[in-house]
């Protein structure tokens, strides 16, 4: 895997700086927590994604966008995981512009992605557990469009999408990829509830009864939506993947740090060679994932072969990393890591949805199983 | 057609008609790799042509300059040799401590006549060399070492150092010529009180005694030295300063080990053992997330140290994890061969290859310095974690 360009550590240090100052948790999470905000974000923020070119990473550059690609949102996602920025970054300028690119919805929506006033929500799961394919939910055609009656959860950023790109059947029947079709959803057809996640963003569970669409909101074709549908989720699970290595980063962080400052029986507990070694061994296990998501995303922007398993490879690495990066934070924080007013819990919770976004560690292990043929 | 381009269609030109069939068969047991030396036998024609031929080319060392029996090529051109390699796998034409450690230290450390009386001779496999850092009592604290080199005056002319006590768990000391060795030349300070020297094993006064491991195989010896006589300018670096000499060969020798068994498979390991019982499968699954993930970090590394990007601590990182997934993968054998895999001696188990191996794995976390140590290493270089 060839070194990240001179161009791409421009971007890394721009996203890093400019989500250190305006999108740490002090600022953005906590604030929009503590005030009940509904969206679970900023919109000036997201604007600000915009000002910066971010919200058009994946948009092509004669759309206006920076036409570029995994890697260089992976680049940006890690940061936003080590920050637990709160924004519809993942769900709009990654999963949402990838399911619709090269569709009529294109030109719809890029403009308001683009400038940072759109927000784009996939709705995919329908029970607790991740599973596309077994998607039930029916979209009937009636007239001169479609007639949608199901239920979705876990649609992330649901609740204030302008879009909610949703998956139902138009044809065959559950456990097939044929017969699936990508709708975008405007406000106010679905039912919405809202829904607070662990670590204090918001999602949605949608119900769509007898619910009326126009033949428009179909991206791409009717019952072919297996295609945009993987687009999206090959874009958003990679994308995770670099996220959780940077939740899982910020948290090692911290507590590399506290173990340098925390004193107990008249010693730096960083001393103490059973924590050193748990946290050298993270230090490795970090290095490893980011590898992982960097290796999965440039395998999809070369359109490799083998993306689609070390997308799976970096989602299961990064969540199974990030997971025994918060657990060890917390534990190593001792007592103050117990606390609302500590940063290490944030992460813990943050790490917890990743983890399940997309589909799980399980998920994903079973699906390296699967396209390894065993 | 960029030049790259160019040199890949060559290079696999090259390789189709150059590489015989027998060499790309895949590596059953260590009969089937050439160690080169003096004393050398191959195992058929097609290994000794295999190894001809590469050496010409200066293929055994790609990357290392024409002068020295290298190709001087680029690290892009060396990684798109070792990937057409890969594609028809393709043996390595010499297994060598001479390429992977003594060859880089030298290359930093040596001097232009070491570099040009030794640095051939490792390209071209006609010499086999030991490396004599451990000894009894010393383990892990490396730097504890005893065996001293005295400077003496020689009554025949010339000056030569004279070399007493004894190393161990020296990998093939039995059948090399040629060891680089860590000697106390002074006792003042324990880490600047050492140097590295080279001497030829068959010098009156050194000798070797082969240790049976759990394995059953032997590939580790005692070596004794008894007023071994060394020319003085055997000495690899300045006198007094060999640790610097082996904490850069260390890394190297971390970066083979951590690489050792992992990566040999084009596939899956899951898509070679097919378990059917799915809690194995389950567990193969998450193996091969891990290993797949660590073979991405190895891609990487080798950018990041090519492009001189990676921290000088990290080989110890790659070499803990890489040698402790390596023995999850066997353990993960064992498993599925069920009873098979523990024939030891019978006409089906091919000299117990499946336990064997299994066993040897055992050692990748002990050699080169234990997992614990590297864990030491990480922690005080990389974290930068007190008192470590």
């Amino acid at each position: 895997m060839p070194l990240l360009t001179d161009d791409q550590k421009m971007l890394q240090e721009t996203a890093e700086s400019f989500l250190a100052e305006e999108g740490g948790p002090a600022k953005q999470l906590r604030h929009w927590r503590d005030t009940g905000c509904t969206d679970g974000y900023g919109t000036d923020l997201w604007k600000q994604f915009g000002e910066l070119g971010l919200t058009g990473i994946c948009i092509p550059e004669d759309q206006g966008g920076l036409g570029l690609g995994a890697v260089e949102a992976a680049l940006v996602l890690e940061e936003i995981g080590r920050n637990l920025t709160s924004s519809p970054f993942l769900t709009t300028a990654v999963v949402g512009a990838r399911a619709i690119e090269g569709t009529a919805h294109a030109e719809r929506w890029y403009p308001g992605i683009l400038s940072g006033d759109a927000v784009l929500a996939l709705a995919v799961d329908e029970s607790s557990r991740h599973a596309p394919e077994k998607t039930a939910m029916t979209a009937e055609r009636r007239g001169n469009g479609f007639v949608l009656n199901g239920a979705k959860q876990f649609v992330v950023h649901g609740n204030s999408a302008d879009a909610v790109l949703t998956v139902a059947r138009t044809a065959g029947s559950p456990g097939e990829t044929q017969g699936l079709t990508l709708f975008a959803v405007p406000k106010g057809i679905a039912n919405v509830e809202s829904v607070t996640l662990a670590d204090s963003s918001k999602a949605a569970r949608l119900r769509f009864d007898n619910a009326e669409l126009d033949a428009d909101a179909v991206v791409g074709e009717v019952d072919g939506g297996w295609a945009p549908l993987s687009r999206a989720l090959g874009a958003g699970r990679a994308g995770v993947a670099a996220e959780l290595v940077g939740v899982a980063a910020g948290a090692t962080a911290m507590t590399v740090d506290y173990l340098k400052q925390r004193k107990q029986f008249g010693k730096l507990i960083g001393e103490f060679q059973a924590l050193q070694h748990r946290a050298a061994h993270l230090y490795g296990e970090i290095e490893i994932a980011r590898a992982a998501a960097l290796k999965a995303a440039e395998l999809m922007d070369s359109g490799d072969d083998k993306a689609d398993l070390m997308v799976a490879v970096a989602k299961a690495k990064a969540a199974a990393v990030s997971k025994l990066a918060v657990q060890e934070g917390v534990q190593m924080h001792g007592g103050i890591g117990m606390t609302d007013e500590h940063d290490i819990g944030l992460y813990m919770k943050r790490e917890a949805v990743l983890g399940e976004l997309f589909g799980d560690v399980y998920f994903h292990r079973n699906r390296v199983a699967e396209l390894s043929g065993y | 057609m960029t030049d790259l381009d160019t040199f890949r269609s060559e290079t696999r030109a090259w390789l189709e008609t150059n590489c015989p069939p027998e060499m790309r068969e895949p590596v059953q047991s260590e009969k089937d790799m050439c160690w080169g030396g003096r004393n050398w036998t191959f195992q058929s024609d097609a290994q000794r042509v295999w190894l001809e031929r590469m050496v010409e080319r200066g293929w055994t060392v790609p990357h290392w300059p024409r002068d020295y029996g290298g190709a001087g090529l680029s690290p892009a051109e060396a990684k798109v040799l070792k990937e057409e390699m890969a594609r028809i796998g393709a043996r390595s034409p010499l297994s060598s401590f001479g390429i992977s450690m003594l060859g880089p230290a030298l290359l930093k450390f040596g001097s232009d006549e070491q570099k040009k009386r030794f640095l051939p001779e490792i390209a071209r496999g006609e010499i086999r060399w030991c490396q004599g850092y451990s000894e009894p009592g010393a383990g892990s604290d490396l730097a504890g070492l005893q065996t001293k080199a005295e400077a003496v005056s020689g009554e025949e002319g010339g000056d030569h150092w004279l070399v007493n006590g004894q190393k161990v768990w020296t990998s093939y000391a039995d059948k090399a010529d040629w060891i680089f060795c860590l000697v106390r030349t002074s006792s003042e300070s324990k880490h600047s009180g050492i140097s590295f020297l080279l001497f030829d094993m068959t010098t009156p006064g050194v000798s070797t005694k082969p240790i049976l491991l759990i394995s059953g195989n032997s590939p580790f010896c005692e070596t004794f030295f008894d007023d071994v006589r060394v020319p003085k300018d055997q000495v690899v670096g300045e006198v007094n300063r060999g640790w610097d000499v082996a904490k850069y060969l260390l890394g190297h020798e971390r970066e083979m080990i951590a690489g050792m068994g992992l990566g040999a498979t084009d596939g899956t390991l899951g898509s070679i053992l097919r378990p059917d019982d799915p809690f194995l499968r389950a567990e193969v699954a998450a193996f091969d997330v891990d290993a797949l993930a660590f073979a991405a970090m190895s891609e990487r590394f080798f950018e990041m140290f090519k492009a001189g990007e990676a921290h000088p601590a990290s080989p110890s990182m790659m070499k803990y994890a890489g040698t402790e997934l390596n023995k999850r993968r066997h353990e993960l054998v064992m498993a599925a061969g069920g009873s098979d895999a523990l024939e030891w001696d019978s006409e089906r188990s091919s000299e117990g290859k499946a336990a064997r191996d299994w066993l040897r794995t055992k050692a990748n976390s002990i050699e080169g310095g234990t997992s614990e140590i590297q864990l030491n290493i990480v922690a005080k270089h990389i974290l930068g974690l007190p008192g470590a």
